[in-house]
C-alpha cells in the first residue's frame, strides 16, 4: 500500500515539476506575502503590536483567497485530466485502490503547498524579524498561520478533486473550480455581509451568521487565526464576529473540512466509470 | 486444463442497447486467441468487463481464477489500451518505473523492458515528443510487466510499422510459450491467422463463430473461385463443357462449393489443349470475415 502511494507521490511531483507548478506556487506566494510586509508595516507603531503580528494579520486575509486558488489550480486536473487524456482506465487494471491514487496526488500536492506556504510566510517573517527583533513574539501566530494553512489547503485540493471527478472534462472541472472559488472565498461573505446588513442585529445576525461563518472553510480558517491571535482589532472585515465564536469552534472546523472534502472526493472518484 | 480465462453468457447494456448478448468464451494457459468485430462489434466492452472496468449485467467471468477486477485477477492481468496514452511530461522511462512500483516490481529493470520494446534510446524523453506507434511501445512494455498470466491487447499493433509488428508477435510467441494467455483484437486479418491458434468473430455484441482459421473457412464453406484462361479460339468450347462459366475481359470466371473443387477441376483437366492457363482462388481472409460477421443481416 505505501508502496502504491510512494509510487503515484513521485509521479504527481514530477508531472507538477515539469509543469512549473511548483514554481508558480511558491512564485505566487513569496510574491505578494513580500508585498504584503511591506504594505503592512506603516500601522505597527499606532496599535502597538509587533511587526510579525500584524504581518500575520495580513497573510491570513491573503491566504484566504491565494492557498485555496493555487490548490484548486493543481488539484482540478487531477481526474478529468486522466479521463480526458484515456490514462485512467489502464491505471484502474493496476492492481492499485481508487483511493490510493487519490491519496498519492493528495500528499504531492500537499507537499508542494507546504513548500509554497513556508517559502511565502518564511520570507515575511524574515524580513519582519530582520526590521524589529520583538516580531520573535509574533513566531506563534506564523507557525498557526502555515499549519492552519496547509488544512485549508488540503480542503480546496478535496473540494478539487471532487469537482475533476464530477465533471470528468478537464475545462469543465476548471470552470467548476473557479466558480466554487469565486462562490466559496468572495461572494459568501458579500452575501453574509448584505444579510447582516439587512437583518440589523436581529435573529440572523446572532444565530445564523457565527453557524453560517463556521460552516464556510474559508472564513472558519480566518476566523480562527484572528481569534487564536487576538489581532483582531487590527484586521478588516469580519473581526467582530470573530469576538463572539468560541476557538474551538473555529478550529473544528478547519479540522473537519478537510477530512469532509477528502471523503467526498473519494466518494466521487469511486463513481467515475472508465 | 484449468483455463486463464472463462466467460459464459455475458450479457452488457448502454442505455437500451445491447452491447454484448450472451457470450461465451475460454482463453487457456499459453494460447494465443484473436478477437475480431467492425468497429462497434463490442470488443472493447468486452475486454473492459474482463479487466473489471465495466460491471456486466448478468454472466458468469473468471479471471485467472477470481472475479474481474478485483486486487487477484488485476496482479496477474496485463492490459494494452487501444491508443495507449500516457502523460506527455513524463519520460518513457518515468512511466514504465511508475508502472513497475504499482506492480511491486524492482524499477531497476524499466530500462530492460523498454530496450526490449526498442525504446532504449528515447527512454529519458518526454512522451510528448513520441510518435504513436512510441507510445504504442511503451503500452506494450507496461503490459510485460511482472510476468502476467492473462495479457489483455486491444488492438496492439495499430501504429507499429511491419517490422516492429513482426517483433510484436515474436514477443508474444514468447510469452504464450512461457504459459501466458493472450486475448487480442484486430482489424489486421492476415497477422492474426498467421499469429494466432484460435479466431473469435463478434458482431453486434455476439460472439458469431470461433475456431482455428481452417475451422472456420470449412464452417463458412464459401465458394471456391476458379479463373481459366481459354487457348485462342477455344473459349466457347470451354463455355459449352462447363455451363456455369461466365466470360469477363476475355477470360473465364466459375465458381463452385468446397465439396464440388476437385470434380470441377476433373471436368477442366479433361479439356487439356484447350485450356491455356488456370488460376484456383480460395475464399480470402476477408470474405470469411465477412460471412461470419454479416449473417445477422448486417
Amino acid at each position: 500500500m505505501i508502496t502504491r502511494i510512494l509510487a503515484t507521490v513521485i509521479t504527481e511531483t514530477n508531472i507538477a515539476r515539469r509543469n512549473q507548478w511548483v514554481l508558480i506556487a511558491v512564485l505566487l506566494m513569496v510574491l505578494f506575502s513580500l508585498v504584503l510586509s511591506a504594505a503592512g508595516s506603516a500601522p505597527t507603531g499606532a496599535l502597538g503590536a509587533d511587526r510579525l503580528s500584524v504581518i500575520v494579520a495580513s497573510l491570513t486575509s491573503l491566504s484566504v483567497y491565494l492557498v485555496p486558488l493555487v490548490a484548486l489550480l493543481m488539484s482540478f486536473d487531477a481526474v478529468a485530466g486522466e479521463v480526458e487524456r484515456g490514462t485512467l482506465p489502464l491505471l484502474l487494471t493496476y492492481p492499485v485502490a481508487r483511493w490510493e491514487v487519490l491519496a498519492g496526488k493528495l500528499l504531492a500536492h500537499t507537499a508542494i503547498l507546504v513548500i509554497a506556504i513556508v517559502a511565502g510566510y518564511g520570507a515575511a517573517a524574515v524580513i519582519a524579524i530582520a526590521a524589529d527583533p520583538a516580531s520573535v513574539s509574533g513566531l506563534g501566530a506564523l507557525w498557526r498561520l502555515t499549519w492552519s494553512s496547509v488544512l485549508l489547503g488540503a480542503t480546496f485540493l478535496g473540494i478539487g478533486y471532487a469537482l475533476s471527478s464530477l465533471a470528468r472534462r478537464s475545462s469543465g472541472a476548471a470552470g467548476l473550480a473557479i466558480g466554487l472559488w469565486l462562490a466559496l472565498v468572495v461572494l459568501y461573505d458579500l452575501g453574509l455581509l448584505a444579510a447582516v446588513v439587512a437583518d440589523n442585529g436581529g435573529t440572523f445576525t446572532t444565530r445564523v451568521f457565527p453557524s453560517a461563518l463556521l460552516a464556510n472553510p474559508a472564513d472558519a480558517f480566518r476566523l480562527f487565526n484572528l481569534t487564536a491571535s487576538q489581532s483582531a482589532s487590527v484586521a478588516a472585515g469580519i473581526g467582530s464576529a470573530a469576538a463572539s465564536i468560541p476557538l474551538w469552534q473555529s478550529l473544528c472546523s478547519i479540522l473537519l473540512w478537510p477530512i469532509a472534502s477528502l471523503g467526498v472526493a473519494a466518494l466521487a472518484f469511486r463513481s467515475v466509470e472508465p | 486444463m484449468t483455463s486463464t480465462l472463462t466467460i459464459s453468457r455475458l450479457t452488457k447494456t448502454f442505455g437500451g442497447v445491447r452491447a454484448l448478448s450472451d457470450v461465451s468464451l475460454r482463453v487457456n494457459p499459453g494460447e494465443r486467441v484473436a478477437l475480431l468485430g467492425h468497429n462497434g462489434a463490442g470488443k472493447s466492452t468486452l475486454m473492459k468487463v474482463i479487466l473489471g472496468l465495466i460491471a456486466p449485467d448478468s454472466g458468469d467471468i473468471s479471471v485467472c481464477g477470481g472475479a474481474p477486477g478485483k486486487a487477484q485477477a488485476r496482479d496477474r492481468v496485463a492490459y494494452l489500451p487501444e491508443n495507449a496514452a500516457f502523460h506527455s511530461a513524463l519520460t518513457g522511462l518515468e512511466q514504465v518505473t511508475y508502472y513497475m512500483r504499482l506492480r511491486r516490481e524492482n524499477p531497476a529493470g524499466a530500462m530492460d523492458l523498454l530496450a526490449r520494446v526498442g525504446l532504449a534510446d528515447a527512454a529519458k524523453r518526454r512522451i510528448g515528443t513520441y510518435s504513436k506507434g512510441m507510445r504504442q511501445r511503451v503500452g506494450l512494455a507496461q503490459a510485460l510487466i511482472g510476468h502476467p498470466s492473462l495479457l489483455v491487447l486491444d488492438e496492439p499493433t495499430s501504429g507499429l510499422d511491419p517490422v516492429s509488428r513482426r517483433d510484436f508477435y515474436e514477443l508474444l510467441d514468447t510469452l504464450a510459450a512461457e504459459g501466458a494467455a493472450i486475448l487480442l483484437s484486430s482489424h489486421a486479418l492476415t497477422e492474426v491467422e498467421a499469429r494466432t491458434d484460435r479466431l473469435l468473430i463478434l458482431s453486434g455484441g455476439k460472439l458469431v463463430a470461433e475456431g482455428s482459421m481452417p475451422d472456420l473457412r470449412r464452417d463458412a464453406d464459401l465458394p471456391v473461385a476458379i479463373n481459366i484462361n481459354a487457348v485462342n479460339g477455344y473459349a466457347s468450347d470451354i463455355m459449352a463443357a462447363l455451363p456455369n462459366a461466365i466470360r469477363h475481359n476475355g477470360a473465364l470466371h466459375l465458381t463452385c462449393a468446397q465439396d464440388e473443387k476437385l470434380d470441377t477441376l476433373a471436368r477442366i483437366s479433361k479439356l487439356q489443349g484447350k485450356v491455356a492457363d488456370i488460376d484456383v482462388v480460395p475464399p480470402s481472409l476477408e470474405d470469411i470475415y465477412s460471412h461470419f460477421s454479416r449473417r445477422d443481416g448486417q
